[in-house]
């Protein structure tokens, strides 16, 4: 038997959501087949079998979140192996304790409950009433890891102590609203301490005397629809992915966070428009075209160049200089928002940053970037011009100090030497990490930028 | 910046804190005065289980015939006794060396001071072997410079490395007292006290609480008590300790117990009254750290007040225990490397490695009901378990404390032969939260003293089984 394990798609990467099987039980599966998808905070990746075998089974099921990495996710059994014993409950890197077995769900539960049995029946005998943990069926138990609140009724499974159990289940506290701060999640006597007794599970016993229930209150949780004035049913729910749900809290954090601040600039871009359409005659051959947006990329580049200061991290110990300008730049996909990283534009020629913003934008759409291709942007860039968004501020992307809101460019009558003339005007707006990025130093980046769009020769310099 | 972290004295929470530090990456110095290992090593826990193992030896030979064995003329050279003693600390000493190394540990031998710095404070070492001092700056400091005897000189409880020990004295004494007073009867002072009986000292052991082992249960202080008078000590207790005189023959020491007054006299006395936080002398004041009863405050992080620097072990406060030492270096090299885990708080087992052992973790029955809880207590004797019969070790009891409403294992207090070897399983159970139901679900294998354990639990819901 090997068991495959739950790949880290990054260093960082703790757990993940297994998004889709692309096998099932019985499949025959060789070295270097995708067997399934795996969604982290931003990307989904395949995963492809390293051993060759007969899927045995299935140990996660398609859409299980928060599976972290190494709790065994499938068993495969070697050519003429026989099958074996049901397997063991995924657990979280630790085997479950010999209580917690008592829980798991599905075929295998039964055996897992015998050494519960047993304690429950030397409880008896000392004259106790039965634990009403024990006593809990197994359908009726969440499964999971419970380092979340997991949702109700999703036969999630809850890592808790014997302990933890038992004095959740005499105050009626539900386990599967708390959140576990012991070993890989699991809720410990203090975790139950601290709730407060809510809804009794439905099976607490009738003997048992619950303390008295204080106002059921759910802890952080924002008042629902209903209770602000929209009837149910008048809507459609989509569920939050990993990437909404990522988002969601890093855009807050950032905005409610960083002290940030806007500086908006004015760019005439006649001449940049005709340098395009010139650069992309020549690179037309080679199946090259360049976008305004690349170009300004590239400019955001050469401008890290003479203000460094601009592409800085606010970190506990100091500020970050960054030696390169890692350009994130925002590409809208299907149900969020994603920023992949052209690492060192400054070395770079338009014409590759070209053609790897293309590829990074396309495989982003398709959520098949690699995490190391979305994170440790130094600088940000986003583009809504073609959307004829005149100008926008941008909320900080971390860990870049600054990220740049590009307008659309527009004829607009501007004065010139006294006179009204016609331009076509890009308004840029720079939000700026206060922290790092002081008023003045922002605005000499953006001194430095305008002339480098305004007159694109000048990247040449 | 030299280092990530340096931490200050290597006994066994500041090796391990180095080596928890390195193991996650942080590049690591470890200063120390004088010999790796600290205390623990060199002049505390390990040796004096090697003296304590020639005693109990020694003293098992007296009932070779209880084993149907007999013996010629048994003898002991004491200065072999400490010869081995000193060994077995060189030997382990020699092991944390290849620990530094293998782990890539700069080691440096000197006398350390703080001064403020940034992000942590800077560590100002004079090598121990001269030369100029060296200036060094890490992102944190780790302070593990342990703690020594405390000494009360008013009263000439002070020791004079002749006649009056301290536990160090005591290691290393030429020959073996006739007599000889103990002060305090703490771990560190019943082992002793157990040790030079052994050896055929007359031993007085004084206290000035109304029991021996006072912060073990009440039942095992009265059992443990027992046992050591069947083999010779004496102990006065409830006695308070008035003056202590050294010079002529010998040491005397005056007591009051209530209304009496006795002056007991011995070749030698230890003074065993605990133990004081080495505070002085580091830069400490300057600082600001901020000092709580004697030693460094820290939080639940081992952090202090300073910026940059935490405490473990001895100097950062009770109980004055290794194995405290080496979990909180642990977690302070986690919480510095940013990978804390969850837990600080685990339950510390204590042990006193006397003849027969005490071994405890958690809290005693009255502790337990000091807090309001309706308890479960559940005992178990050694003369009842089988294998403890037949290896004739059949004093002492275990004894556990349930909380009545939930199950769970307050505490678990035993005495008898290797009990220090057994109170872990309670440890586990309490750390990972088991209730009674899993203790009593639990197999234990036949027969083993451990069995007792599980009788002990099965008594407290009235279902044991042998008894």
């Amino acid at each position: 038997m090997t068991d495959i394990l739950m790949p880290a798609l990054s260093p960082t990467m703790e757990e993940g959501t297994l998004a889709k099987w692309t096998i099932k039980e019985g499949d025959r599966v060789r070295s270097g087949d995708v067997i399934a998808e795996i969604e982290t905070d931003k990307a989904t990746m395949e995963v492809e079998a390293v051993d060759e075998g007969v899927v045995e089974a299935l140990l996660v099921p398609a859409g299980a979140e928060g599976v972290k990495v190494n709790t065994p996710i499938a068993r495969l059994r070697g050519e003429g192996e026989a099958s074996a014993a049901p397997p063991a409950p995924p657990a979280s890197a630790a085997p479950p304790p010999p209580a917690a077995a008592g829980v798991t769900p599905g075929p295998e539960a039964s055996d897992a409950r015998a050494p519960r049995d047993q304690g429950k029946d030397l409880v008896n005998a000392g004259g106790e009433r039965p634990d009403p943990a024990l006593s809990t069926p197994p359908s009726a138990a969440p499964q999971e890891r419970a380092s979340r609140p997991a949702a109700n009724g999703e036969g999630r499974r809850v890592f808790a102590s014997p302990l933890a159990r038992r004095i959740a289940a005499q105050k009626g506290v539900d386990l599967s609203t708390l959140r576990g701060s012991g070993p890989h999640g699991r809720i410990v006597k203090a975790d139950v301490e601290q709730a407060r007794p809510g809804q009794a599970p439905a099976s607490a016993p009738q003997d048992q005397q619950p303390a008295a229930p204080a106002p059921s209150e759910p802890l952080r949780q924002v008042r629902s629809l209903e209770q602000m004035g929209i009837q149910p049913g008048s809507y459609e729910l989509i569920p939050l992915d990993n990437i909404r749900k990522v988002s969601a809290r890093r855009l807050s954090d950032a905005f409610r966070d960083i002290p940030h601040f806007p500086l908006v600039i004015d760019c005439e871009i006649d001449a940049l428009l005709a340098a395009r359409t010139r650069i992309n005659a020549v690179l037309e051959p080679q199946g090259v075209k360049v976008s305004v947006n690349d170009i300004v990329i590239k400019a955001v580049a050469m401008a890290i160049r003479q203000v460094p200061e601009a592409n800085a991290s606010f970190t506990p110990e100091g500020i970050a200089i960054h030696k390169h300008a890692d350009i994130a730049m925002a590409v809208a996909i299907p149900g969020g928002l994603i920023t992949p990283v052209i690492r060192r534009a400054e070395e770079k020629s338009l014409a590759q940053i070209a053609t790897e913003a293309k590829d990074l934008a396309k495989r982003a759409r398709e959520r098949k970037l690699k995490p190391d291709e979305f994170q440790g942007g130094t600088f940000s860039v986003s583009n809504l011009g073609m959307f004829g968004i005149k100008s926008f501020s941008s909320i900080i992307n971390e860990p870049g100090g600054c990220i740049m809101s590009v307008g659309a460019g527009m004829q607009q009558p501007v004065v010139r030497d006294g006179q009204l003339a016609v331009a076509t005007v890009m308004s840029v707006t720079l939000t700026c990490d206060h922290r790092v990025v002081d008023g003045a130093t922002g605005a000499r980046f953006l001194q430095a930028f305008k002339p480098l769009v305004e007159d694109p020769v000048t990247m040449l310099a | 910046m030299d280092y990530d972290l340096i931490v200050i004295g290597s006994g066994p929470g500041g090796y391990t804190a180095a080596i928890r530090a390195a193991q996650l990456g942080l590049k690591t110095a470890i200063v120390e005065r004088e010999l790796l290992g600290g205390i623990c090593l060199n002049w505390g826990c390990i040796p004096t289980k090697a003296l304590l193992k020639s005693g109990e030896v020694y003293a098992q030979l007296s009932h070779l015939a209880d084993y149907g064995l007999s013996a010629e003329k048994p003898a002991f050279d004491f200065t072999k006794v400490v010869a081995r003693s000193r060994a077995v600390a060189k030997q382990l000493n020699g092991g944390v060396a290849y620990l530094m190394k293998k782990n890539k540990i700069t080691v440096i031998e000197g006398v350390a001071r703080l001064e403020a710095g940034r992000p942590a404070p800077k560590v100002i070492v004079r090598p121990a072997k001269g030369g100029p001092e060296q200036t060094l700056q890490a992102k944190a400091v780790i302070l593990a410079v342990g703690a020594r005897a405390k000494e009360i000189p008013q009263i000439g409880l002070k020791g004079d490395g002749e006649t009056v020990w301290t536990y160090r004295d005591a290691m290393t004494p030429k020959a073996c007292p006739k007599s000889l007073l103990v002060v305090g009867s703490g771990a560190i002072g019943i082992e002793f006290g157990c040790f030079f009986n052994a050896l055929g000292a007359k031993v007085t052991v004084i206290e000035a609480l109304d029991r021996i082992l006072p912060v073990e249960d009440a039942e095992v202080s009265a059992a443990a008590q027992k046992a050591f008078e069947k083999r010779g000590l004496t102990f006065r207790t409830g006695a308070k300790v008035t003056r202590l005189e050294a010079g002529g023959a010998g040491v005397r020491i005056k007591v009051e117990a209530g209304s009496k007054t006795e002056t007991l006299e011995a070749e030698k006395a230890i003074v065993a009254v605990g133990i004081t936080a080495n505070i002085e002398d580091i830069g400490l004041e300057a600082l600001g750290v901020a000092i709580d009863r004697g030693h460094v405050a820290t939080d639940a992080s081992c952090a202090t007040n300073v910026p940059g620097l935490y405490a473990i072990g001895d100097v950062a406060g009770p109980p004055w225990l290794a194995h405290k030492a080496s979990h909180e270096g642990v977690h302070a090299a986690e919480v510095i490397a940013g990978r804390a885990g969850p837990h600080l708080a685990a339950p510390i087992p204590g042990c006193t490695y006397s003849q027969p052992q005490v071994a405890s973790v958690g809290m005693t029955e009255a502790q337990a009901k000091e807090t309001g809880r309706k308890v479960r207590v559940g005992r178990f004797k050694f003369s009842a378990n089988g294998k403890a019969i037949a290896a004739g070790e059949t004093e002492g009891f275990v004894k556990t404390v349930f909380d009545a409403d939930t199950g769970q294992l307050l505490g678990a207090h035993l005495l008898g032969g290797e009990v220090t070897e057994m109170i872990q399983g309670f440890a586990m159970a309490m750390t990972g939260e088991l209730t009674e139901a899993e203790i009593m679900g639990t197999v234990f294998p036949h027969p083993t003293m451990s069995e007792a354990m599980h009788e002990a639990s099965l008594d407290a819901y009235g279902v044991v089984l042998n008894a």
